[in-house]
């Protein structure tokens, strides 16, 4: 009772607060809306109704199948290999990139000579295209003639096809991803430093804090809104990975390198099942909206 | 009142004349990158424009794959290519009941069949679906083995001795005992094997074995010429006769590999003997006198005849809204004398009757003889089939021959997805 009572009065300016909006919601709202119902919410909703019919991409959809999409693609062990590299991606992301960007960020962040000259050189790879990052890994881990080639052959060792390989491939790529993601996540780590305010560390230093302490009670706290937005990056990041896998790998070999969109790719387009494909793309959708609403409610609610 | 309809006369006047000296562009989709054939048909689009004043060949260009997936998108588009190239089989099958392309049997049969009869019947057929011609025929092409002679002398292996599957394996294996890699394969791609798969099953089944398969009749993919073929593959697969690293190759890399001596067989088009030449490491390649080839040995006790062949039928498809020029440069394009010039330069097997007899270059040459001995031409199976089931017919057989799939579970899974789309 006393709940509804305080709550009450907020709620009553609020809506006095919108009436004098109206016009101007009248006035901007519709174009932006329009645009979003064309081109998001439209699109969603045609997906979501291509996925219950057997459709080759042509004409239009005619033979429903119901849910029989989803029934194929639940029996699909691709989609399965797909669904969990899409999770190490997100692992890997949090594991080793993550730290390994805030530990460059850490060393690259104060005024040191060369500092800048280094940001620069680790914030290359992610200025690169997906689509060259790929080609130039793919003849880096050739084992005719590439890089790993020549290392072989120096060390006088068999050349190892790391991509050619079912249970090394998604490392190779794991290594490739870290490798052009890692510069991005530690440009914001180094904002992320560069906003916090130099007297709290100053103050830690006088009270005798060594520097791991420093780091652990000052600095990573003060740093979280940042963590946190870097793995919702990740996340991300991560399911909608694509065009760098396609150079690389293509999926193969035998699927293993497949991630959900190069799995919709290669099973819905490819194959011209555009209705299979709706399937596919309904249940990443899910699979986003879910992560990402759920992250952003649990993990960033404060910031 | 008389003004108007002088005026509305001089107005229609001018806009049929402007019509027909107005400039008429083809929107002409292809995805040729060998520098060759652009620089052929460049010549040619440059000879029917000096000859057709007002219209404009407009070349557009997209990638192999990027063709593929773009097309059902274009077709329906407001602004669909005018001619565009295909491989015939189930896509061509698909696009043809949507009502966006244009069924060219009447243009094929008028003035007594003049145009039909420029093409080898076979092609025309091969690009016909339920007795309706749905493209212009422009190449054949087969799919032969490739061999390097030096190698081969260095083994000890002699390839007119390679007749069955069995003497083949033998060559493998001698080959391997010499310290050589005996194949080149691409298994990145999965096409590049499923060759293999295709030729066996056409020589365990033969003909009869993919119409019953296709009509639904039996066991239909899971019948024992299928079965047999792949285990025809599993046993190739067990010598381990490809290239390290052959799971990852990507198309054009295991020519790139034949073409610098590495490995001594390759399984690959009728073209690739002069294309070698562009993807070896010194540029330079084999010499193509050193470069032998065999057709696709017999399986013992198969159905299927050595003189059955497997390769491409290409067209040049119209869509519903081309203009008759569209058409009509389809047609020059393929014409004898194009044809002839273009063949006289290794870049094709021609379509049109009689120019095959202008290719100069000998292996070029037995393929196209060989094709035109054939006593049953098949289409690509990744085409013919259909894109899905071709599909799961490349990807089982990369599966097959690494030996991660039975050859009972990859009959099960092209019967499955045949029956999906059936």
């Amino acid at each position: 009772m006393s709940q509804a009572a305080t709550i009450a009065p907020p709620l009553r300016s609020r809506r006095m607060h919108m009436q004098g909006t109206l016009p101007v919601l009248v006035l901007f709202l519709p174009p932006a809306l329009l645009l979003f119902t064309l081109f998001v919410i439209l699109p969603m909703g045609e997906a979501a109704w291509y996925s219950l019919y057997d459709w080759n991409g042509y004409g239009l959809p005619e033979k429903f199948v119901g849910l029989k999409n989803f029934e194929t693609l639940w029996r699909t062990s691709a989609f399965k290999t797909a669904l969990g590299n899409n999770f190490l991606i997100i692992l890997v992301s949090i594991l080793i990139q993550l730290p390994l960007a805030l530990w460059l960020a850490t060393m690259v962040s104060n005024r040191i000579p060369g500092a800048v000259v280094f940001r620069l050189i680790f914030f290359m790879p992610y200025v690169l295209a997906d689509v060259a990052a790929g080609l130039i890994w793919r003849f880096v881990y050739d084992g005719d003639y590439g890089l790993f080639a020549a290392i072989a052959s120096f060390f006088n060792v068999a050349s190892p096809y790391v991509l050619a390989d079912r249970n090394l491939a998604i490392y190779a790529v794991l290594a490739v991803i870290v490798w052009k993601y890692f510069g991005f996540h530690m440009m914001l780590f180094i904002a992320g430093l560069q906003n916090i305010d130099k007297s709290y560390i100053e103050a830690a230093e006088i009270d005798g804090a060594s520097r791991w302490q420093r780091f652990r009670y000052v600095t990573l706290p003060l740093l979280a809104p940042t963590i946190r937005l870097s793995v919702f990056f990740s996340v991300v990041g991560s399911l909608q990975l694509f065009d760098m896998i396609m150079p690389l790998t293509g999926g193969g070999p035998s699927n293993s390198t497949q991630t959900m969109v190069t799995f919709l790719y290669s099973y819905g387009i490819t194959r011209m099942k555009v209705g299979f494909g709706s399937a596919i793309g309904v249940v990443l959708f899910v699979i986003c909206v879910t992560l990402a609403f759920g992250y952003r409610r649990i993990f960033m609610r404060h910031d | 009142m008389k003004l108007r309809t002088l005026l509305g006369a001089s107005v229609a006047l001018a806009l049929s004349a402007s019509s027909a000296f107005a400039d008429v562009t083809v929107k002409w989709l292809h995805l040729n990158t060998d520098p060759g054939i652009a620089a052929a048909w460049e010549e040619i689009v440059k000879n029917y424009e000096a000859a057709h004043p007002g219209t404009k060949i407009e070349m557009q260009f997209l990638e192999n794959e990027a063709f593929k997936a773009k097309l059902p998108t274009l077709l329906q588009s407001n602004d669909p290519p005018h001619l565009f190239y295909t491989w015939g089989g189930g896509v061509l099958a698909a696009q043809s009941q949507t009502g966006a392309i244009k069924d060219v049997t009447e243009a094929m049969d008028a003035d007594g069949g003049k145009l039909k009869a420029v093409y080898s019947p076979a092609l025309v057929d091969g690009l016909s679906i339920d007795g309706k011609v749905w493209a212009v025929p422009y190449q054949t092409g087969l799919v032969s083995f490739y061999y390097n002679k030096d190698l081969f002398k260095k083994a000890g292996v002699e390839a007119d001795q390679i007749k069955t599957w069995d003497d083949f394996l033998a060559a493998v294996k001698k080959l391997k005992d010499a310290g050589i890699t005996p194949i080149a394969g691409g298994g990145g791609d999965k096409w590049p094997i499923h060759f293999y798969w295709g030729y066996l099953a056409m020589r365990e089944g033969g003909k009869a074995a993919f119409d019953a398969a296709k009509a639904g009749e039996g066991d239909g993919f899971k019948s024992e010429a299928f079965l047999k073929a792949g285990q025809d593959l599993a046993a190739l697969g067990k010598l381990e006769p490809f290239q390290q690293g052959y799971l990852g190759s990507k198309w054009p890399e295991p020519v790139g590999l034949f073409a610098d001596g590495k490995v001594a067989m390759l399984l690959g088009f009728d073209s690739t003997p002069v294309q070698q030449h562009n993807v070896a490491g010194d540029g330079k390649g084999l010499d193509e006198a050193n470069i032998g080839s065999f057709p696709f040995p017999a399986t013992s006790g198969g159905a299927g005849k050595l003189t059955d062949t497997m390769g491409g039928i290409n067209g040049w498809v119209l869509t519903k809204n081309a203009p008759p020029e569209a058409l009509d440069f389809a047609a020059f394009l393929t014409n004898k004398e194009n044809q002839t010039m273009m063949a006289g330069k290794n870049l094709i097997i021609p379509a049109a009757v009689g120019a095959g007899s202008a290719i100069g270059q000998p292996l070029v040459k037995a393929a196209a003889e060989q094709l035109a001995a054939s006593t049953w031409h098949q289409n690509f199976l990744d085409q013919d089939l259909g894109p899905a089931v071709g599909r799961v017919v490349n990807d089982v057989s990369v599966e097959i021959v690494s030996g991660q799939m039975s050859p009972e579970d990859a009959a099960q899974q092209i019967q499955d997805a045949w029956d999906l789309d059936h």
